[in-house]
């Protein structure tokens, strides 16, 4: 050990006096490693985020919307189409426990523009039509007021809730509870309908890619019959309650449908119901070729990393090699010279895998600092496997290149290697 | 007997083209004590055959007997415990380890050794050649015979039976190579085996005994009655 010990003193004081050539070994390892650990933590945060967006919205969600989703794409609503098949009697169906027993909570949607005026001031926002039940669906952070209940929702009484960025822009002096604001529709529909403010939503950034501070709530009956003037639903969203329960529920509510539709053959649903575990499947295919995408340019900085260790040890080959030989001609056994390169290799590698860590975990933070700052939700994800497979494969180039030659050269009589050219 | 050559021979195979013989069966016996210069043309074999004496490469056939052992006995481990502890090179390309000071390059046998108090050695080694004020210069900041001083003292260090120098002072103005040749006649002086191989009479004449080699073959093994010696230039210490 002691021998040991002293061998790895000698070695470094040999790296020490080869600065050039044991910093370029060294910055192969540290740009492979750290490109490996930057590369697979920028794709887990990106799906991460594309994720959360998603998971955000809570997991025992169901969504129906009218038109059918099949294998041809999406329904024409997703291309602002007017599909007016869902109507309020059938969230009345839905809403028997005797057949749909695991819904917890239903909520229509409509949504549309709308010019928001308060005195002089006014603003082009979205507006969103739920009822009082769709804070029990998807989390609204209330910062101020309440959100309206269910009586008020389904009464239609003229309230309104106003996302953050609303309210800064209308009220940026605060006051804005009990204010009566008016809506204007964007519409064929002109109408000014007033609204009193009892409520303003807390910062929420995005959520399922949709700003949820820019946008105001009104009760369901009012945005669908006074601001749209129209007598279908849009969306309905429902809250099931517990995950294992969502394919049951998908198929009661896709029977009641039929039923209240009278149609008897599923290919002509002219309704599509989803869950998120649908819409997580299919952003997590496309993240998941997002991240073999980066996989790949991580090993490419691999690769790269790798020929350039290659490269110095290489071309320091003959050197080494008359090194080689002249200690063996001091007396050095072919053992002794095996251990001194496989310490040189541990030791560089080792010190470039450090460096590339600390790099590659510093520049992610750094990245996800920027993107936090930038107002994407982003995760700071370090991946251990990837630090694991990143110190493995450098370690791997730098000792077969550096051992390699250096065992080949410790097999030669001394004098050959000794003249190595 | 130290050394005892029988009809050593050494042939080199070009990838089965053809075979060269650089070594026709020499025979040669080495008493401890002596300085024997081996002389010849270059492409004669002599370096060749310093090698096969020095353990740095293996005869094509022939008996080597060291110390009375036939050297076909030692594996590649004991060869290289010989070349560490009985034996000295100095090479004529001096062969020091670049970036590295004069020092380490002095310890660096004593590594391979189970010898303690390395610096104190090596320090001793190098005052023996007199650069003991450079101890800490580096390998390329030295003058070219200074180098081959600190490659003297790199081959006393393990305080060896026999010095081979090979061409020592082939690359080394005059005045410097008479400072080496010198140091060499001291170490014989001392009692130390030297042997010397050389194409330059001048500096074989150092030697008690010339051996001379062509094509491979001993033609000549004479003593040599006058032998030369260096003036001693204080200064270049």
């Amino acid at each position: 050990m002691l021998h040991f010990l002293k061998n790895i003193k000698i070695e470094i004081n040999n790296l020490l006096s080869r600065k050039a050539r044991s910093f370029l070994t060294v910055l192969g390892i540290v740009i492979g490693v750290a490109g490996v650990i930057i590369i697979i933590s920028l794709g887990a945060g990106a799906q991460e985020l594309v994720l959360g967006q998603i998971t955000k919205l809570g997991t025992n969600i169901i969504g129906i919307i009218p038109g059918k989703t099949n294998e041809n794409g999406p329904p024409a609503m997703v291309f602002g189409i007017q599909i007016k098949t869902l109507v309020m009697d059938d969230v009345n169906t839905l809403r028997n426990k005797d057949r749909v027993p695991h819904i917890e909570e239903i909520s229509p949607f409509v949504s549309g523009n709308v010019t928001v005026v308060s005195g002089k001031e006014s603003i082009d926002t979205k507006f969103t039509a739920v009822e009082g039940s769709y804070p029990k669906i998807q989390t609204v952070d209330i910062e101020s007021g309440t959100f309206f209940t269910e009586e008020e929702g389904r009464s239609g009484a003229n309230v309104i809730v106003l996302g953050y960025d609303v309210r800064e822009l209308l009220f940026p002096n605060g006051g804005e509870l009990g204010s009566v604001v008016k809506l204007q529709s964007s519409g064929d529909n002109k109408t000014s309908v007033p609204f009193r403010v009892i409520g303003v939503q807390k910062k929420m950034g995005t959520v399922a890619f949709q700003n949820q501070d820019d946008q105001v709530f009104i009760p369901f009956i009012v945005g669908q019959r006074q601001i749209l003037g129209i007598n279908h639903i849009q969306f309905i969203r429902i809250k099931v309650d517990d995950p294992s329960n969502i394919k049951t529920t998908i198929t009661d509510v896709e029977q009641i449908l039929r039923e209240n539709h009278r149609i008897t053959n599923p290919e002509n649903d002219d309704f599509s119901v989803e869950d998120l575990a649908d819409a997580i499947k299919i952003l997590t295919n496309i993240t998941d070729g997002l991240r073999m995408f980066l996989g790949l340019m991580a090993g490419i900085s691999l690769v790269v990393g790798g020929i350039g260790i290659m490269n110095i040890m290489l071309v320091t080959v003959s050197e080494r090699t008359r090194e080689i030989g002249l200690r063996k001609a001091l007396g050095a056994t072919s053992h002794q010279i095996r251990n001194q390169f496989l310490i040189e290799a541990i030791v560089l590698t080792g010190i470039g895998g450090i460096i590339g860590i600390i790099v590659g975990i510093l520049i992610s933070y750094l990245i996800s600092i920027g993107a936090q700052y930038a107002g994407y939700d982003w995760t700071f994800i370090i991946s251990p496997m990837a630090i694991i497979l990143a110190v493995f494969v450098s370690s791997l180039t730098g000792i077969i290149f550096g051992l390699f030659p250096a065992l080949k050269a410790a097999k030669l009589n001394p004098i050959e290697a000794l003249r190595y050219e | 007997m130290l050394i005892q050559l029988k009809n050593i021979t050494k042939e080199y195979d070009n990838s089965g083209m053809a075979v060269t013989k650089v070594l026709r069966g020499v025979s040669l016996n080495v008493e401890e004590g002596e300085f024997l210069a081996i002389m010849g043309p270059s492409g004669s074999g002599k370096s060749t055959l310093m090698h096969i004496i020095g353990f740095l490469d293996r005869a094509t056939d022939g008996t080597y007997l060291f110390a009375g052992e036939d050297i076909k006995n030692f594996n590649d481990n004991e060869l290289a415990l010989i070349r560490n502890e009985k034996i000295g090179f100095v090479f004529q390309s001096f062969n020091l380890l670049a970036r590295t000071t004069v020092l380490d390059n002095v310890i660096l046998p004593l590594t391979y050794s189970k010898k303690k108090n390395h610096i104190e050695l090596a320090t001793e080694a190098l005052k023996a050649v007199g650069l003991e004020n450079r101890l800490n210069f580096l390998s390329n900041q030295i003058s070219g015979g200074q180098k081959q001083r600190v490659a003297i003292a790199r081959a006393l260090v393990c305080d060896p039976k026999v010095i081979f120098a090979d061409e020592p002072t082939g690359n080394l103005d005059s005045k410097s190579g008479a400072t080496v040749m010198n140091i060499l006649d001291r170490l014989h002086s001392e009692g130390r085996t030297v042997i010397l191989v050389t194409h330059d009479r001048f500096v074989a004449e150092h030697a008690h005994r010339i051996i001379t080699i062509k094509d491979g073959m001993i033609i000549s093994d004479e003593e040599n009655l006058n032998q030369r010696k260096s003036e001693i230039m204080e200064e270049d210490y």
